[in-house]
């Protein structure tokens, strides 16, 4: 890796890079038009050329210039919270608001070094699961089963 | 005259018992989210959103800005008492704020705060209402190169206030850009980016992207260093400055208000660089530059009074012009649209109510923040003692129920677990998505302007510079971008930031 003096530029230029890249291949479906009538494509191929553009710069800046190391990454804290939000996307509709934000809770309390599953942390829990069901679905009228489809037959 | 029959106006529709009664709970919940650190007003905003569907269009404003204002002050609070800015534009209240609390002056630094604040919030009141008339008297003669090269103008100044290499705050606006490109095209119909998902048709939510980035992005970043968190509490006494207080620190106020409330309407700009410039402002017109850094009164006074000013004014191009300065601003447009109002010279004319109401409130809401914070602050000591391992829970718990309510569906839940991962990358790579988030509002709008400009002229861009307001604004595009890419100011700034 002694070739890349400055990950983080060298990082954030291959995203660059590659989304500009991705926004010019599929931009090349949409009309370009003239610059007289843009067309669909016109302001994206130019968006995403100047991209192009600042992800080579950014990486070559990556690769001469020296900079920080991009650092210690907190796999754990963020794949849980992550997880803990899909969990309550999928949970939502199907087992209903009360599972899902269980879910939620636990896995995303998980991420922490400190958490601790005890009783007085349970009866947060349960308090802040009754204040959403409360307020959001009763008060507010948000669209959100309580019981989802698993519970109903 | 009218500027008086205007505020009356305002005052009118601002002090009914419920719009206080919003401004209220707005300023209360802004306050308690400052001094919450690791929760911003934009993530706060973006979850508090579904709560004003259902209310007046005033008092759905009125509360929303008192969040937005409110938290500004919480924030300063929290610098003060543990070192820990709660928000961007506090971070050098913390500095010489937190010294003072340090030395036993909790309290006079406090004080000093929310004086300097209500100071600044009342001046800045009155010239919102003086030329916010005139900027749209201005603002509706724009034709679309003006709207154009305004824009262009408010993406630079974005990039100025960006933390992290310059490089990387461009490259995050043209991502901004190509992510507001999602969605059906207005002119064509022509579907972009959409990867046949029905659900993007619509485009991207920007709420969704607000709260994955602003808010669980920001979640697991603080995880890290979660065992450097030391909570502390001391009792608060004192509250009161002294007449020596007072006079150290009227003048840097006035100054951190006119410093403010200029720097607030520029697109783009905005509180937090108002602060860093009222600090180093202080610190060369003061008689004991030697004292900053140390528990000098005056570095709190000046900044202070410049964020809240800043705030203020940051309101001026999004009410006349249709434009956001920053994300909140952008959350407030999202939240007119919601209530069928559009956004522009014209709210003035034909909301009279709404525009005047909502400046009365920010002056009552500052009267209220003076009046109820130096009393409350044993509450707030106490939430700042709140560990965070209790409260990231309940914040992502708020993040993924505030998601679903806005277009109740599921997919933008997943949508915003994306964003958030995508936030964190960017953070770890100094990739700061503030200057992303502009862009990508005001990319659509950017295309349709250009589109139109580009039509009229039968494809000649050169209208753009040859029209005179048009070309002044991207000159003065042009000039703050030579400016950061100066070697001085570039270091200049590179210290601003480093104080964090």
């Amino acid at each position: 890796m002694t070739l890349i003096r400055g990950p983080r530029d060298f990082g954030i230029g291959a995203i660059y890079l590659a989304l500009g890249l991705a926004g010019f291949i599929i931009a090349r479906n949409y009309s370009f038009g003239t610059s007289g009538r843009m067309g669909p494509g016109y302001f994206p191929t130019v968006i995403s050329s100047l991209l192009i553009v600042f992800g080579l710069v950014t990486i070559a800046r990556g690769v001469f210039r020296e900079g920080a190391p991009i650092g210690a990454i907190n796999w754990k804290g963020i794949l849980l919270v992550t997880l803990s939000v899909c969990a309550f996307g999928y949970l939502l509709e199907r087992a209903g608001l009360v599972a899902a934000l269980l879910a939620l809770i636990l896995i995303s309390a998980a991420a922490s070094e400190r958490f601790r599953l005890e009783a007085r942390a349970l009866a947060g829990v349960v308090a802040l699961i009754v204040f959403c069901a409360v307020v959001f679905v009763e008060g507010l009228g948000l669209p959100m089963p309580i019981l989802g489809e698993w519970f109903r037959n | 005259m009218d500027i008086f029959a205007n505020l009356w106006l305002g005052l009118t529709v601002a002090a009914t018992f419920s719009n206080l009664l919003y401004c209220l709970v707005g300023v209360f919940l802004g306050t308690a989210i400052g001094v919450l650190p690791g929760l911003g007003p934009v993530a706060t905003i973006a979850m508090l959103l579904p709560i004003t569907f259902g209310l007046p269009p005033e008092s759905a404003l009125i509360m929303l800005a008192g969040i937005y204002y409110g938290a500004q002050y919480g924030g300063s609070t929290t610098a003060i008492l543990v070192n820990l800015p709660g928000e961007p534009s506090s971070v050098v209240t913390a500095l010489d704020g937190y010294q003072m609390a340090r030395q036993g002056h909790a309290g006079r630094a406090l004080s000093t705060a929310a004086i300097g604040s209500f100071i600044a919030g009342t001046i800045s009141t009155l010239l919102i209402a003086v030329f916010a008339p005139a900027l749209a008297a201005v603002a509706l003669q724009f034709g679309p190169a003006e709207y154009f090269s305004l824009m262009v103008l408010g993406l630079i100044a974005s990039i100025v206030m960006a933390s992290g290499p310059l490089l990387h705050a461009l490259g995050m606006i043209l991502v901004g850009l190509l992510l507001g490109m999602v969605g059906t095209d207005v002119n064509s119909a022509v579907p972009r980016y959409t990867f046949d998902m029905p659900l993007l048709a619509d485009g991207l939510n920007f709420v969704v992207i607000a709260m994955g980035v602003f808010g669980l992005g920001e979640i697991a970043a603080n995880l890290e260093d979660e065992a450097g968190r030391t909570v502390m509490t001391r009792r608060v006494t004192g509250l009161m400055p002294t007449k020596e207080d007072w006079k150290r620190i009227i003048a840097p106020i006035l100054r951190g208000t006119a410093l403010g409330s200029l720097l607030g309407i520029l697109p783009g700009g905005g509180a937090a660089l108002a602060s860093f410039g009222s600090y180093s402002l202080e610190k060369k017109m003061s008689k004991t530059p030697e004292q900053f850094g140390k528990g000098a009164i005056e570095g709190v006074a000046g900044p202070e009074a410049a964020n809240n000013a800043g705030a203020q004014t940051s309101f001026i191009p999004m009410l006349t012009l249709g434009l956001p300065s920053n994300s909140v601003m952008a959350l407030m447009i999202g939240a007119m649209i919601i209530q069928g109002i559009q956004p522009g010279p014209s709210v003035m004319i034909e909301q009279p109510t709404l525009f005047w109401g909502l400046i009365a409130s920010m002056w009552i809401g500052n009267l209220m923040l003076l009046v109820l914070n130096l009393p409350l602050i044993g509450l707030w000591v106490r939430m700042i003692a709140i560990p965070y391992h209790l409260l990231y829970p309940i914040i992502i718990v708020f993040c993924a129920i505030g998601v679903f309510s806005v277009n109740n569906n599921t997919f933008d839940v997943f949508a915003m677990a994306l964003f958030g991962v995508v936030g964190y990358v960017f953070r770890k790579l100094d990739a700061e998505p503030a200057p992303m988030l502009l862009a990508f509002i005001l990319g659509p709008m950017m295309e349709e302007f250009l589109r139109r400009v580009l039509l009229f002229s039968k494809g000649d861009p050169s209208v753009l510079v040859t029209r005179p307001v048009s070309a002044i604004l991207l000159a003065i595009a042009a000039m703050l971008l030579a400016a950061v890419l100066l070697p001085s100011v570039r270091k200049g700034r590179k210290q601003a930031f480093q104080e964090e």
